[in-house]
C-alpha cells in the first residue's frame, strides 16, 4: 500500500464535487437540531455509526472485488430509502469517477453513475489500495465533508471543529476496521444501519427553493 | 423463555381467506378476530410480560396465493430488563405468494430502560404479492431512558431486496440521539409497502415525516416524533389506504 | 484493436492503459462539443442580465444552453425562466455549497456534469454559457471547464476596479464594463477605466456596455459570434 496514495484519495481537495454536499447537515441546521459544535458532534457520531459504517463497508467490499459493483450498487439502493439521498450519492459517485479516471485506471464495472461508496471502492482498488484503506477513506470523508459544511453554514470556529475531527479519528478507524472485516459478506449481510432523520431531512431539503448545498 | 408461533393463511376458494395454521405459545399467543369472510385478521395477544433479556421468540407468517391477512396486536410489546442475560430476540419472518396480501400493523415496541432487545425481520414477497409492513418503536416508557434496542429488517420483492434497514437506539448506540438519527425524538415508525405497480410520490408531511419511493416497486413512510402519538398520527393514514390497485 | 478504444471484459483485472492521457471509458463525442463560455464577476455586476441578453440575442441563431451557479440554488435559473429567454430544459442550476469560486475553479465536477447532461438531453449544442455565482475579483474559471471567459464589472463599483486588477480583470478573455449609463451618477470616469483596463490587460479586449440601453448586449454577442465563426473555420480547415 501507499500512504501517500491514501491521503490523496481521502483529501477534501480531490475535485469530486464533495464541497457542494453538506452530508445532510443543512436541513438539520435549518430544523434547529444543530446549532454549535456540540450539536455537530452528536450529528457526526450518529452519521458515522449509520451511513458512515454503510459507506465504509460498501467501499471496502467494492475494493475487495470490483466485479461486485453491480450487486453492491443495488445494495446501496436498498439501504438508501430517500430518493434525494440516492440522487446525491450517485452524483457524488459520478464526480468521484471523473476525478479517479484521470488519476488511475478505474474498472469499467462501476457504470456511469454508481453510488459514492461503490465509486470510492473502485478508485481505491485502481489505486492499489486495500479494503481497509478504502473503508478509512470513506469514514473519513463522511466526517470531514460534513464538518466543513458546518464551518461554512454556522460560522463555527474551525479550530474547535478540527478538535472534534481529531476526537472522531479513532472512531473512523474503528468503523473502518469493522467494515473491512465484513467486506466479503453477501450483500444482504453487509451493514445497513439507517438514520431516520437523515432520510427525512434530505426529503425536506429537496423541496426547498433556496438551498446552499446539493444535499 | 423460548416461544414460537406460526400463521399460515390460504385462499378459501370463495374469495375469502382461511387460516390453515394458527399456533402460538406464551408469550406469543395468536387469536383470530373479526369477521370470517374476506381478509383474515389475527391479533397477537401478550401471554406474559416481556420479552425479557434472554427470551427467544419467533413468529412465522405465510400468506398463500390469493390470501389476505391482517396481523395486529392488542397492546404494545414491552421489552424489559429482567435478569442479567444476553439480549432478548424476536424473529419475524413472512412470505407472501403471488396474489397474496399481508398487512403487518402491530402496536409499538417499547424499549424500557435497561432492556436489551433485538428484532430481526425477514419479509419475502413473490412477484405479484403485496405487503404493508409497519414497525413503531418507542425508546423508553414515559419519562424514562431508552433501553438498548436493535432492529434489523430485510424486505425483498420478486427476488430483489428493496429495503434493508437496521436501527440501533439506546445507551450503547453512538449518536442515536444526535441530529442524524433520532435527535430528541423518542418514537419512530416506518411503513414499507411493496407490491406490483406500487409507487408513491416523494413528499414530506410536517417537520419529521416523509414518504420515500424506494428504488424498487415499493415506498417507505418514516416518521420521528417526541412520542408514539406523533408517529401514529403521521403513519395511520397510510395504513388505511387501498393497497392493491383496482 | 486500437489500444485506447478497446472494450473491457467483465473478468478483467484493473490494468494500466498505454496512453495515460486518454480515458478509454468516456464516451466519444460524435462531433465537436459546444463552445463553453464562463461568465464571472462580482455580485450585482449584471452577469445574469448579460446571460439573459445573450440568450435573447443568440437564441435564434445558435443551439444554446446555460448553467447557473448562484449561491442560492435556483435564483438565476428562475430569473432566466421568468424572463422567458430560454426554455427550462436548456437551463441547469448547480449548487455550490457556499463556495461559488470552488465550483468554477477548484472542483468543476458538478458543472461538467451539468454541461454533459445538457448535451446528452438536448443533442449537439453550439454554445454553453456557464454563469458563476457572484464572487470577488479573484474568481476565475478553470480551463478544464470553459474555453473562454468573460468577466463583468460595473461602473458603480468605482472607476478604480480595472486599476485594482485581480485575475478576473487581468486575465479574462473579455472584460465587460457594465452599467455605463450610471457613470455620471456615480462619478465614474469611463476614460480612466478604459486606460487602466488597457494597461492591465494589454491586448485582451474590453467592452463598455449598458444593458439598460443595449438589450441585445451587442458588443458581447458579436465577440461570441466571432469565436463561433473561428471554431467553424478551424473545423473546416482540419
Amino acid at each position: 500500500m501507499s500512504l501517500a496514495t491514501l491521503l490523496l484519495l481521502a483529501d477534501g481537495r480531490l475535485p469530486s464535487g464533495g464541497h457542494a454536499h453538506s452530508g445532510g447537515l443543512e436541513p438539520q441546521i435549518s430544523a434547529g437540531r444543530v446549532r454549535d459544535v456540540t450539536g455537530l458532534e452528536g450529528f457526526l457520531h450518529g452519521k458515522l455509526a449509520t451511513s458512515g459504517l454503510v459507506a465504509a463497508a460498501f467501499a471496502a467490499a467494492t475494493c475487495a472485488d470490483v466485479r461486485r459493483c453491480g450487486e453492491l450498487d443495488a445494495g446501496m439502493d436498498a439501504r438508501t430509502p430517500s430518493p434525494a439521498l440516492r440522487k446525491a450519492s450517485r452524483a457524488q459517485g459520478r464526480a468521484l469517477l471523473r476525478a479517479g479516471r484521470a488519476m488511475w485506471p478505474v474498472s469499467p464495472h462501476t457504470g456511469r453513475e454508481p453510488h459514492q461508496p461503490v465509486a470510492l471502492g473502485a478508485l481505491a482498488a485502481a489505486a492499489g489500495l486495500q479494503p481497509l484503506e478504502a473503508a478509512v477513506a470513506a469514514a473519513h470523508g463522511v466526517t470531514t465533508g460534513t464538518a466543513s459544511a458546518g464551518v461554512r453554514l454556522l460560522g463555527l470556529d474551525p479550530y474547535a471543529v478540527h478538535a472534534l475531527l481529531a476526537r472522531l479519528a479513532p472512531v473512523c478507524d474503528r468503523i473502518a476496521a469493522q467494515a473491512a472485516d465484513r467486506c466479503g459478506d453477501a450483500v444482504d449481510d453487509l451493514p445497513a444501519a439507517g438514520a431516520p432523520l437523515l432520510d427525512i431531512g434530505a426529503e425536506h431539503h429537496a423541496t426547498w427553493e433556496v438551498r446552499l448545498f446539493a444535499s | 423463555m423460548r416461544a414460537e408461533a406460526r400463521v399460515v393463511a390460504e385462499a378459501d376458494g370463495r374469495g375469502g381467506t382461511r387460516l390453515a395454521v394458527l399456533r402460538g405459545e406464551s408469550p406469543l399467543l395468536l387469536r383470530q378476530t373479526g369477521p370470517r369472510s374476506g381478509t383474515a385478521t389475527v391479533h397477537l395477544v401478550g401471554g406474559a410480560a416481556g420479552p425479557l433479556r434472554g427470551d427467544e421468540l419467533r413468529l412465522d407468517i405465510t400468506v398463500g396465493p390469493g390470501a389476505a391477512l391482517d396481523m395486529l396486536s392488542v397492546a404494545a410489546q414491552l421489552a424489559l430488563p429482567g435478569r442479567a442475560a444476553p439480549a432478548s430476540r424476536m424473529t419475524v419472518t413472512a412470505s407472501v405468494a403471488d396474489g397474496g396480501v399481508l398487512r403487518w400493523m402491530p402496536e409499538p415496541l417499547i424499549a424500557a430502560a435497561g432492556s436489551d432487545h433485538i428484532v430481526e425481520t425477514r419479509v419475502t414477497v413473490e412477484a405479484g404479492g403485496t405487503v404493508l409492513w409497519r414497525d413503531d418503536l418507542v425508546c423508553g416508557r414515559h419519562g424514562e431512558d431508552s433501553g438498548d434496542v436493535h432492529t434489523d429488517v430485510i424486505i425483498g420483492y420478486a427476488g430483489t431486496t428493496v429495503y434493508r434497514h437496521e436501527l440501533t437506539a439506546g445507551p450503547r448506540a453512538p449518536g442515536w440521539s444526535g441530529a442524524a438519527v433520532l435527535g430528541e425524538g423518542r418514537a419512530v415508525g416506518t411503513i414499507v409497502v411493496a407490491g406490483p405497480g406500487v409507487s408513491a410520490t416523494a413528499g414530506v408531511m410536517g417537520a419529521d415525516a416523509a414518504v420515500m419511493p424506494l428504488a424498487g416497486p415499493a415506498y417507505l413512510v418514516t416518521a420521528v416524533g417526541a412520542d408514539s402519538r406523533r408517529v401514529k398520527d403521521a403513519l395511520d393514514p397510510y395504513c388505511s389506504r387501498a393497497l392493491v390497485a383496482a | 484493436m486500437h489500444p485506447e478504444l478497446h472494450e473491457h471484459g467483465p473478468e478483467e483485472v484493473p490494468h494500466t492503459h498505454p496512453d495515460p492521457g486518454v480515458d478509454p471509458h468516456e464516451p466519444l463525442h460524435a462531433g465537436p462539443r459546444a463552445l463553453r463560455i464562463g461568465i464571472g464577476g462580482p455580485v450585482g455586476s449584471g452577469k445574469t442580465a448579460l446571460v439573459a441578453a445573450l440568450c435573447r440575442a443568440l437564441g435564434e441563431e445558435l443551439r444554446l444552453a446555460v448553467v447557473t451557479n448562484d449561491i442560492y440554488t435556483t435564483e438565476d435559473a428562475d430569473f432566466l425562466l421568468r424572463n422567458g429567454v430560454l426554455p427550462a430544459e436548456r437551463i441547469r442550476a448547480v449548487e455550490t455549497g457556499c463556495c461559488p469560486h470552488t465550483a468554477i475553479r477548484d472542483d468543476i465536477s458538478a458543472n461538467l456534469d451539468a454541461v454533459e447532461d445538457l448535451e446528452a438531453t438536448l443533442g449537439p449544442l453550439d454554445l454553453v454559457l456557464v454563469e458563476s455565482g457572484g464572487d470577488n475579483l479573484t474568481a476565475t474559471f478553470s480551463k478544464g471547464l470553459i474555453d473562454q471567459q468573460i468577466f463583468v464589472v460595473d461602473v458603480s463599483g468605482g472607476d478604480k476596479v480595472p486599476r485594482k486588477g485581480g485575475p478576473g480583470v487581468t486575465t479574462a478573455d473579455l472584460l465587460v464594463i457594465n452599467k455605463t449609463d450610471l457613470a455620471p451618477m456615480v462619478g465614474a470616469d469611463l476614460a480612466v477605466m478604459d486606460r487602466d483596463a488597457k494597461a492591465r490587460r494589454h491586448e485582451l479586449p474590453t467592452v463598455f456596455l449598458s444593458l439598460a440601453e443595449d438589450k441585445a448586449a451587442t458588443p458581447v454577442a458579436d465577440w461570441i459570434r466571432g469565436l463561433i465563426a473561428a471554431r467553424t473555420d478551424a473545423a473546416v480547415v482540419s
